[in-house]
């Protein structure tokens, strides 16, 4: 906290016109003894400075596949990027050194993980690892650490944080756990958070703990968010902005009113239509018929065509490209605006 | 004690304390289903596998020995005479004679048999108590499985080799077929807890499955289902510890005759033959070293083919 | 974590009870004549069988008295004394005197096992697939299939007799050169055990959740795999040494007998030879003590180093 209000209001390092973050036209893939999967193809998005971005998708859709490229911590094999750019500030990260991109790591960007159980070493104090980031990464010494951990559990609101230092994982309920993956993400005041489905795990009412927390740190420390997720009802309050993943590609990207206003695309209007609106009486909840794409085998055309009430012969044939229907709102849909004006009306 | 123990108890203790973590690969939610079925899958794995056909090879050319000794070696081994003593290579005795005055080859044929013997039927008796033993604590759960599996623990926690002194300690003074069965009886007593344990497991997952279910909605009685639906599931795994096992209970039987509460002359055994063969071994080397390298081969040959099939039915540890 | 120790030792207590039990049982119970039994083939004397009958009780009868003369042997036992052997010698003196040598053989091959095992089990998970994880997974089943009753006589032929770079046999005095012989073919099995076993806990390890974490701190990788993933590796790995140290002492016998080493294993082998069976009774009850002893060591251990036991 002493850090937050020490810090200036990002007075933008990135070149003109540039985002702080841009993934362009990301492809990667895996291979397997079964055969190669497409996990990602052509992800493109981009983050500007303290600004929220929520990533949406059903799991295997590639949206935490395209973070942890961000991170630059896929696991190679199996994972390997195709081709793309990954510019922060403007420099790409696919072509800089392993040394240079680990130095970015936590101090740059930073990520937290859906499962802080498995995502923290179990054998080891909470304390020591978030202090570890510090201790090794920034130099700090080891009473300096010790200290400035407990500032961190305290912004996290872990409750007697000076008497839980020497606590290990197992003994956190699931919601606090995750508040110590949070402050270990946020040790080295990381302009971008990455935060990978950072509540499934959890209950509702302490996903909404979480949730709170993470919009009040965005909102005082000015970091930048990547919120990955497959629950919408989780994206609405937070994010400025909404990415829609199917099949290892940006389906739908729109400011998030206009999107649950009026989705331009099938597949998001689905996702829409299947979660309960306390302001719609009445109303049929309704799934997206058949199962998400075999990505080693992803159906030609519009990789949503098999479950898509719009589908039409053009559907099968072409893929689509990015439709642009103002306000920088795009759909790759053959059929955007129809599908934008049906849900409109 | 750690001779024989150890090679099952390294994949039961990385099994049991070990983390196991299941990499997070998305890829995997859109694996095609696999049409290919484990044994087919296996059996292709196996067959490109040369270990497999090397310790294949190795395990029947042992068995033959065991059953037909007379084809591989031309003299008798209990022919012994003492004007031979450490001679060197002469008619059918190609690695010379030892200090006795018999033909090494020929004992080191003729040892394959007890081998053989003891480690065959300790197998089949250890697989038998295995089986049951298993099945009851798998297949009813409960206070059975926690008696049964008390018992597991016990036993093994008993170290083989000093509970097989104690145990042989008894026949010491009896007949060479009493002693035989007595050792075989000991390695069985002693040996079927990893072989339970793996049926157990096996067993617990095969409950679990859908036409077990279906079996049982059908009418069919506990007994039934355990022998027509559960047996089969279980058997596989078995086989493999068991193979693993066999080539253990060899070596253990080699070390007690070794230590000389085993098997007793005149019953041939490689591990008496390697004990006399140490004693002399600065007049000539070849009494230790033959019947050496027909123990060391057979027990390797068991062990490599349990190994091999094993990897073959168990994709996670390519 | 102290009522997670007196829970173990009360399990001890309870296993070192069953045991001896059992130990005494299968040497006493039904048998025709216990005195020959403990004698093997041997001819007794008159004053040997009075010394025995009066020693082990075998004058009472019935349950009663077997359950008597156990907790009488039991008494002994926990007193430190062992009576005679057939020789006439304190077993408690004989022990004394080979203790101290199977100790010094148990850690040198506890050296061997840890520097050369652990070490090459890391790099071979780390290298998984490489050349040196094939090596060293043929080398190791190698060692693991051949029986120490194989590689003991050999490695003293070859490496004593037929070149001669140690001593054939270590001798009433053995110096630690003379020691280390024996002490590497004693440790080669745990050595091949605890390698195989840190490789599959290493691999394991990293591909843990963790790591990711580890890496997304901007962590180097020295640093997670030397600190992060070795940490949660060793668990196993050290447990099973403990148990495996347990095990060396028993397991010494073969590589004691063969090497001519003065140590425990080595008056059992020759206890045995001589089918002396107090004395083959007194060390193989102090041997299940040790390996009871061992175990416990080895949990408590084991809850020392994993925090998730420590707290259960």
């Amino acid at each position: 906290m002493t850090q937050s209000s020490a810090r200036p209001t990002p007075a933008s390092p990135t070149p003109p016109g540039g985002h702080l973050l841009e993934v362009r036209d990301l492809h990667v893939e895996f291979r397997t003894r079964e055969g190669v999967a497409r996990v990602i193809n052509g992800v493109t998005y981009h983050l500007d400075a303290g600004e929220t971005l929520a990533v949406l998708g059903e799991s295997g859709s590639g949206k935490s596949v395209t973070a942890q490229a961000i991170m630059g911590i896929l696991d190679t094999p199996p994972a390997y990027v195709r081709g793309g750019q990954i510019l922060y500030q403007g420099r790409d990260l696919l072509t800089r050194p392993e040394e240079e991109r680990r130095q970015i790591r936590g101090t740059e960007i930073a990520m937290i993980f859906q499962d802080a159980l498995s995502a923290l070493n179990p054998v080891f104090p909470v304390g020591w690892q978030i202090g570890e980031s510090l201790r090794e990464r920034a130099g700090m010494s080891r009473a300096d650490a010790r200290r400035r951990t407990t500032e961190l559990m305290d912004l996290v609101r872990i409750p007697a944080a000076a008497k839980r230092l020497g606590d290990y994982p197992h003994q956190f309920s699931g919601g606090m756990r995750q508040r110590v993956m949070i402050a270990m993400a946020l040790a080295l005041d990381p302009k971008v958070l990455i935060a990978d489905e950072p509540t499934t795990a959890l209950d509702v009412t302490v996903q909404a703990q979480i949730m709170d927390l993470l919009a009040d740190l965005r909102r005082d420390l000015g970091t930048a968010l990547i919120l990955i997720t497959h629950d919408l009802g989780v994206v609405a309050g937070v994010a400025d902005r909404i990415a829609v993943m199917y099949a290892g590609r940006i389906v739908e990207h729109a400011d998030v009113r206009a999107l649950y206003r009026a989705p331009a695309h099938p597949y998001t209007k689905g996702l829409l239509e299947s979660i309960p609106r306390l302001d719609v009486r009445g109303q049929e909840l309704s799934s997206i018929r058949g199962l998400p794409p075999n990505l080693m085998a992803i159906p030609s055309g519009c990789p949503f065509h098999p479950r898509c009430p719009y589908v039409q012969q053009v559907c099968v044939d072409e893929v689509p490209h990015d439709l642009v229907l103002g306000d920088g709102r795009t759909s790759a849909c053959h059929f955007a605006q129809e599908v934008h004006d049906d849900s409109a009306g | 004690m750690s001779d024989f123990e150890t090679v099952a108890a390294t994949e039961n203790q990385a099994a049991r304390r070990g983390v196991s973590g299941e990499p997070g690969t998305p890829g995997r939610a859109g694996r095609p289903e696999r049409a290919r079925s484990l044994a087919g899958d296996a059996w292709r794995d196996l067959r490109r596998n040369p270990v497999f056909w090397i310790s294949l090879l190795l395990v029947v050319l042992v068995a033959a020995m065991a059953v037909v000794p007379g084809l591989f070696a031309a003299n008798d081994p209990r022919d012994c005479v003492l004007s031979r003593q450490h001679a060197g290579p002469s008619g059918g005795a190609i690695f010379g004679y030892d200090f006795q005055g018999c033909d090494t080859f020929a004992r080191a044929v003729y040892g394959a048999r007890a081998s053989l013997l003891v480690g065959a039927l300790s197998a089949l008796i250890t697989g038998v108590i295995a089986l049951v033993v298993g099945m009851l604590a798998g297949y009813f759960g409960g206070w059975v499985d926690a008696v049964l599996s008390r018992v597991i623990d016990i036993v093994l926690g008993i170290p083989l080799l000093l509970a097989a002194i104690v145990l042989l300690k008894r026949v010491s003074t009896s007949g060479d077929t009493v002693r035989l069965f007595a050792v075989i009886f000991v390695l069985a007593l002693l040996g079927w807890t990893t072989a339970a344990r793996v049926v157990r497991s096996s067993v617990i997952t095969a409950r679990e499955q859908d036409y077990v279910a279906a079996a049982r909605m059908l009418g069919a009685g506990n007994g039934r289902i355990m022998w027509r639906h559960i047996l089969p599931n279980a058997l596989a795994p078995a086989i493999v510890v068991l193979t693993i096992a066999l080539g253990s209970f060899i070596a253990a039987e080699a070390t007690l005759s070794f230590l000389g509460i085993g098997l007793k002359a005149p019953t041939i055994s490689w591990g008496i033959d390697i004990d006399a063969g140490r004693v002399h071994m600065r007049e000539s080397a070849t009494p230790l070293i033959v019947p050496s390298a027909f123990l060391a081969l057979t027990v390797l040959a068991f062990i490599m083919l349990g190994d091999a099939i094993r990897d073959a039915f168990d994709p996670k540890l390519r | 974590m102290l009522r997670f120790i007196l829970r173990r030792l009360l399990q001890m207590v309870l296993a070192f009870f069953g045991t001896t039990l059992i130990v005494y049982a299968l040497m006493f119970a039904g048998q025709g004549d216990p005195i020959q039994a403990l004698a093997g083939e041997r001819p007794v004397t008159p004053a040997q069988r009075a010394y025995l009958t009066e020693k082990y009780h075998l004058d009472a009868t019935g349950v009663g008295g077997f359950f008597y003369r156990y907790f009488n042997y039991l008494g002994g036992l926990v007193q430190g004394d062992l009576g005679q052997s057939l020789t006439g010698r304190q077993i408690s003196d004989i022990l004394a005197a080979a203790w101290p040598v199977t100790l010094k053989l148990a850690v040198i091959a506890m050296a061997v096992t840890v520097i050369f095992g652990v070490t090459a089990g890391v790099i071979a998970a780390i290298r998984r697939s490489g050349v040196f994880d094939h090596a060293t997974l043929v080398l190791t089943l190698l060692v693991l299939g051949i029986p120490t009753i194989v590689l003991a006589p050999l490695a003293q032929y070859f490496f004593g007799v037929r070149w001669p770079i140690f001593p054939p046999t270590a001798g009433a005095q053995p110096s630690f050169y003379a020691l280390l012989l024996p002490g590497i073919v004693l440790g080669s099995l745990s050595l091949a055990t605890a390698l195989r076993l840190t490789r599959t806990s290493v691999t394991e390890n990293l591909r843990a959740d963790y790591v990711r974490t580890a890496r997304s701190k901007g962590l180097r990788r020295r640093r997670i795999v030397g600190v992060h993933v070795l940490r949660n590796s060793l668990i196993p790995v050290i447990t099973f040494l403990g148990v495996e140290l347990g095990n060396l002492m028993g397991g010494a016998i073969i590589t004691e007998g063969v090497f001519n080493v003065p140590g425990v294993g080595f008056n059992l082998f020759r206890g045995i030879r001589t089918e002396d069976g107090p004395l083959v009774v007194g060390i193989v009850s102090v041997l299940v003590v040790v390996y009871l002893l061992s175990n416990l060591v080895v949990d408590v251990l084991y809850a020392v180093l994993d925090p998730r036991i420590r707290y259960e």
